[in-house]
């Protein structure tokens, strides 16, 4: 059963991103900074934790989820006062944001720009 | 007459706007969606399937979607150096591009395109033309809401 609601809760969000891109004349980066946002107020008002204890990964894979990390992270450093928050967020989105910078100098240096084919 | 010709010119974009959409493709939102909708529900559906391996062995529920996170971070980006993830991209839409997926790509991307501006400024500064707003947005926000629970703590409301 949690399979069936990661699919179906991460399906729909991804389809939301679909029709921010076909419906609008919203560039990607537009909307996955939207996505991300959405992610950070819902995690503000406290509406996203409930669709991640439902979903589990169907909510946490998807930008939104970033969204929510950075958040959960920040509002969880607020026992340790403003270093708390300031770290906390970053802190929670750590492993994800270093590993693309790293891995992804990487890969741009050791391959070559191809066409789409 | 300067109002005059603004007014003109106004006309003329708008005139140009109406032209140029009935020959820009009409996207097959049907199609797009249930594709979409698809892939990327099997795509959580698969972390999911991975988390629960990390978790069997013995990793702590955080710890193992940090490892979900990282693989599919390193995937994403292997593939869009590989020159395969636009392939899947063009296929399967916000499917790969609203998770994780798309994130990492967006940074091998353009830095994969400046490649010949250096490794400095081409590759290290473009892998951040995309992400960049993605992250500055998403922890400005983030310490902005941090700051307002900070303070709804210290005024005994929170």
């Amino acid at each position: 059963m949690d399979y069936v609601w990661a699919f179906i809760v991460g399906g729909a969000i991804c389809v939301v991103g679909q029709i921010l891109m076909d419906a609008t004349k919203l560039t990607t980066p537009r909307v996955l900074v939207i996505l991300v946002l959405s992610g950070v107020i819902l995690q503000a008002l406290q509406i996203y934790q409930p669709i991640v204890d439902l979903a589990g990964t169907g909510a946490r894979v998807p930008l939104p989820g970033f969204g929510y990390n950075l958040a959960k992270g920040a509002i969880e450093g607020v026992p340790q006062g403003l270093l708390g928050v300031i770290t906390g967020g970053v802190k929670a989105a750590a492993g994800g944001i270093s590993i693309a910078i790293g891995w992804g100098y990487l890969m741009a240096l050791i391959f070559n720009p191809k066409s789409v084919r | 007459m300067d109002k005059k010709k603004q007014i003109e010119k106004k006309d003329i974009s708008k005139a140009y706007s109406k032209y140029a959409d009935r020959f820009t493709p009409k996207p097959k939102y049907f199609k797009n969606i249930i594709k979409a909708f698809v892939i990327g529900g099997a795509l959580c559906a698969a972390a999911m399937w991975l988390e629960n391996k990390f978790i069997a062995s013995g990793n702590s529920q955080e710890d193992a979607s940090a490892y979900v996170v990282i693989i599919l971070i390193m995937a994403a980006q292997l593939l869009t150096g590989l020159g395969v993830f636009d392939t899947i991209a063009k296929h399967a839409g916000a499917g790969v591009i609203v998770p994780i997926t798309g994130f990492a790509n967006s940074m091998v991307a353009p830095a994969l395109e400046y490649k010949k501006e250096g490794v400095v400024l081409g590759v290290g500064g473009k892998l951040f033309s995309l992400a960049g707003p993605v992250l500055v947005c998403g922890i400005t926000s983030s310490i902005l809401v941090g700051l307002i629970y900070l303070m709804l703590d210290k005024l005994g409301i929170g």
